[in-house]
């Protein structure tokens, strides 16, 4: 009986054989559903975290809306972030006689991010009162060297536009 | 095999694992280097032949001293930390904490950020619990499942990166509610594919579960008997492979899951064949959680109206989870201040691989990879 | 003036030997193409067009590199093992008939020499563990030693069913007595023997699912892994070597030869030949691996008893 038993459980696991390699070979046939990257690319990273960028003016493409407040470099858990301000213009003679102190312009002189340390957490994005920061979709960022991944993000803002505005410029 | 006095006689020696009393016995070393993936665990094992006479985890290879990070980090700023404790079930560290400082607070989530967490959560349930299953055949020899469950993994990535922007490592749970929301696109999409992995499953059921040379490997291999998973304080699927029906989503229910309808699943068996189908039922049971939560969910905010800079008052809480693995918890203690003053994290996987010590004497050597893969350990977990 | 018998040999011996070693080569290729296909993903691609010049990169990088012998390890045995894998492969192919005037050897005993030879593999991995001076190597080694030479036994006996069946030892004879048709094939006559056969033949070749010895490294080391470069690379052909010889053996014995439904010749020989490699290969990425002892256990409380069996059902038939 013990034997009947142990050779009705070979049988059967003799066709499970049978039906894995079954499994295998139909998937042998059907194609590929790798995206054999450089050859296809692919297509959903609009929603993609990449590293933050600035969000320009609606009117002015070429000047962040960041206002150089520095919540974001204060809210970042590893202090990839270094902002700072404008100084405020010289005085134009006209003004010293009125006694008017120029005001500084409020897009930052430099936005610079250390990506080697940024873990993406979004706290930067999800603090600044200006609504100045995104996560941009950028995927291409092999580099040689460490200095690859420090990023200036104003020098990043004015190369993304398009040609015929730089012109204009 | 030996007996129970021979084994009892033996001992652990975490310190000092010399030769124990019987001779010609080998000590073999398990070396963080592995080529299974479960992490930089070190076992050292002492082998008589065949079987294992002890076995001593070493862990801490891997400690990267998370929760002192709590203590120097703001509230919001140790959010990203958790997705990186035990980057399989990122989201369910990120709701132990998150759902911790607003117990602590009372600030309670909105409610369709509520049914956002549950939808992300299991679907990050399913994930991990599809890694968990190709990495296991992977440990036994079998090299194609891992790649088919990955495939069913990159489109549930996908959506995921449609949601939250983040493949692995989440950091989209925030005091109040979720970073992220969801479109009608991508309730479409993930109606689409609880649909496609229910036609999958029964796929993987033929080419493993039922296959005769994998059956050998995991049926009676590693019982683990209740009172000893309970001693241990196991839990998760392996306790619940072992008969006892403890989930946190019932036991100690939080968020909306007591409005969903889904089963615990259970197993009599107690070996490694009953945790891998406690396993299996659980995914289908997240998709069944899934398509709940997509149905009922409500419309509006999924973000409370929190004060520019929150304020968690002082005192203590604990909060716990149902992950992947087991119950995540995360006891809190806050002084008023910025940063928690003591911040705690149990780890499931932890308190698993502590029964491996008892476990394996008198096991094969060959059995005790098949065990340590049944356990589902994830040792940044373990060492935090 | 050169004996003519001898010509022949040395002349067929060469031709063998490329033949090896072109297969070899294409061997490892069809391995990695069609695990990729099986796992739906394109396998090499970029080195030559679709991945062709692959296995030629393979070798030249496994020649480059630098020959290691570990510390009080006996050169001269470490050494002699890769060499003495690969050796006997040439000879176990001159007695298989490719076509019906295609064989490099006429023996009466042809299936005896390839028996014979196959032993050397064996031998070989007991000299690769012992010179390792690595007690994991050892036990691997004496692991895959066991292993071999339980599954001889289930081999021998339903090769001697086929014997049984044809009355001869001959390879040319057994092939040419089977018909033309598949029902006429020992496969079908004799379904048990070749299934047995099929599945001892994994078990020599130590491919999947019976690699423990290989593939050990989960948990100890396996009875190469102190061999680099060169070392390693013969043993890996030796591996695919071993496929084709058991492979064409198969052919030969079970599933007719050169013989076809029309046409009879050497390409319905290469057919099923390769067939039945795509078989093992497939069946390598399919299966877990068996544990030791549960392979022991299939060749010693199956295999033997189902051969044995077998070998009573033959000799009823012959006398029918």
């Amino acid at each position: 009986m013990y034997r009947l038993e142990e050779i009705k459980r070979a049988a059967r696991g003799m066709w499970s054989l049978v039906v894995g390699l079954n499994i295998t070979g139909k998937y042998f046939l059907q194609p590929n559903v790798t995206i054999h990257y450089p050859r296809q690319e692919v297509d959903n990273l609009a929603t993609f975290r990449g590293h933050i960028e600035l969000i320009p003016e609606d009117d002015d493409p070429l000047t962040p809306r960041c206002i150089s407040c520095g919540t974001c470099a204060r809210a970042c858990p590893s202090n990839c972030i270094t902002v700072t301000k404008k100084k405020a213009p010289a005085p134009t003679p006209e003004e010293v006689e009125q006694g008017i102190k120029p005001k500084a312009p409020k897009d930052p002189e430099t936005f610079r991010l250390d990506f080697t340390l940024c873990s993406l957490c979004g706290q930067c994005v999800m603090s600044c009162p200006a609504d100045a920061i995104r996560f941009s979709q950028n995927i291409n960022i092999a580099g040689y060297s460490r200095q690859d991944f420090y990023f200036d993000l104003i020098a990043r803002l004015r190369s993304r536009l398009p040609k015929h505005v730089k012109k204009a410029e | 095999m030996f007996t129970k006095e021979q084994i009892a006689e033996r001992g652990f020696y975490t310190q000092h694992f010399e030769q124990g009393k019987q001779d010609n016995t080998l000590i073999l070393n398990m070396g963080p280097q592995h080529p299974s993936t479960h992490g930089v665990l070190r076992v050292m094992l002492e082998i008589d032949g065949e079987y294992i006479l002890r076995a001593d985890p070493v862990l801490g290879y891997i400690h990267r001293m998370h929760e002192k990070m709590a203590e120097a980090k703001t509230y919001a700023q140790f959010i990203t930390n958790m997705g990186r404790v035990d980057y399989l079930h990122a989201l369910a560290w990120n709701w132990a904490f998150v759902g911790a400082v607003e117990k602590l607070g009372e600030t309670p989530p909105t409610p369709r950020a509520e049914y956002l967490r549950v939808i992300t959560c299991e679907l990050n349930r399913i994930s991990s619990h599809l890694l968990w299953w190709g990495a296991y055949l992977l440990d036994l020899g079998a090299f194609t499942p891992i790649l088919y469950a990955f495939d069913d993994r990159e489109e549930l990535l996908d959506i995921l990166q449609d949601m939250t922007g983040s493949r692995l490592t989440y950091a989209s749970f925030t005091f109040g509610g979720v970073v992220a929301d969801m479109s009608d696109a991508l309730k479409e999409r993930i109606t689409r594919f609880i649909a496609r992995l229910r036609d999958r499953l029964p796929m993987y059921k033929s080419l493993v579960t039922d296959n005769f040379i994998l059956l050998g490997r995991v049926e009676d291999i590693g019982h683990i008997p209740v009172d000893m998973a309970v001693r241990y304080g196991a839990t998760g699927p392996v306790l619940r492979g072992s008969g006892v029906a403890y989930d946190v989503r019932r036991a100690e229910p939080y968020s909306v899951y007591p409005g969903l309808d889904f089963v615990v699943p259970t197993s009599e068996r107690t070996d490694a064949l009953g945790r891998y189908l406690v396993r299996m039922q659980e995914l289908e049971q997240s998709l069944n959680i899934v398509e709940q939560a997509v149905a009922q969910i409500p419309a509006g905010d999924i973000q409370a109206k929190m004060p520019k800079k929150p304020k968690v008052p002082a005192g203590e809480v604990y909060f716990a989870v149902e992950g992947a693995r087991g119950k995540i918890g995360c006891y809190l203690q806050s002084d008023g201040g910025g940063s928690p003053y003591r911040l705690k994290l149990r780890a499931p996987s932890f308190s698993n691989l502590s029964l491996f010590a008892e476990l394996s004497q008198g096991t094969l050597l060959a059995d005790a990879v098949s065990i340590l893969g049944s356990l589902d350990l994830v040792i940044p977990e373990i060492d935090r | 003036m050169i004996d003519p018998q001898l010509l022949r040999i040395l002349v067929a011996l060469v031709g063998i030997l490329v033949f090896v070693a072109l297969n070899a080569l294409a061997l490892v290729y069809a391995e990695r193409k069609i695990a990729g296909h099986v796992q739906r993903r394109p396998g090499p691609y970029e080195v030559g067009p679709h991945g062709i010049l692959q296995p030629l990169v393979d070798g030249l990088k496994l020649m480059g590199k630098q020959l290691t012998t570990p510390k009080d390890a006996d050169p001269v045995i470490f050494w002699l093992a890769p060499v003495m894998c690969f050796m006997p492969v040439a000879l176990c192919m001159l007695p298989i008939p490719f076509g019906p005037n295609l064989v490099a050897l006429k023996l009466d005993l042809g299936i005896v020499l390839i028996l014979a030879f196959a032993g050397f593999g064996v031998l070989s991995l007991c000299l690769a563990g012992w010179g390792s001076n690595n007690k994991w190597s050892l036990l691997g080694a004496a692991r895959s030693v066991a292993q071999n030479v339980a599954y001889e036994i289930p081999l021998l006996l339903s090769v001697l069913s086929v014997a049984f069946m044809t009355g001869s030892l001959d390879l040319a004879t057994i092939s040419a007595g089977q018909g033309a048709l598949p029902w006429q094939w020992n496969a079908l006559v004799n379904p048990l023997g070749f299934i047995i056969y099929f599945i001892c033949a994994l078990a020599e070749t130590n491919r999947a699912p019976f690699d423990l010895p290989e593939a050990e490294s989960e948990l100890t080391a396996g009875f190469h892994t102190e061999y680099s470069g060169m070392g390693f690379g013969l043993f890996f052909m030796a591996e695919y070597a071993n496929m084709v010889v058991v492979c064409s053996v198969a052919t030969v014995l079970f599933l007719g030869g050169w013989n076809g439904p029309f046409a009879p010749g050497w390409w319905w020989f290469l057919l099923k030949m390769y067939a039945l490699i795509f078989l093992i290969i497939q069946i390598r990425w399919t299966y877990p691996r068996v544990r030791f002892d549960q392979l022991l256990n299939l060749c010693w409380r199956w295999l033997v008893p189902l051969a044995l069996v077998n070998l009573v059902y033959v000799t009823i038939i012959v006398k029918l």
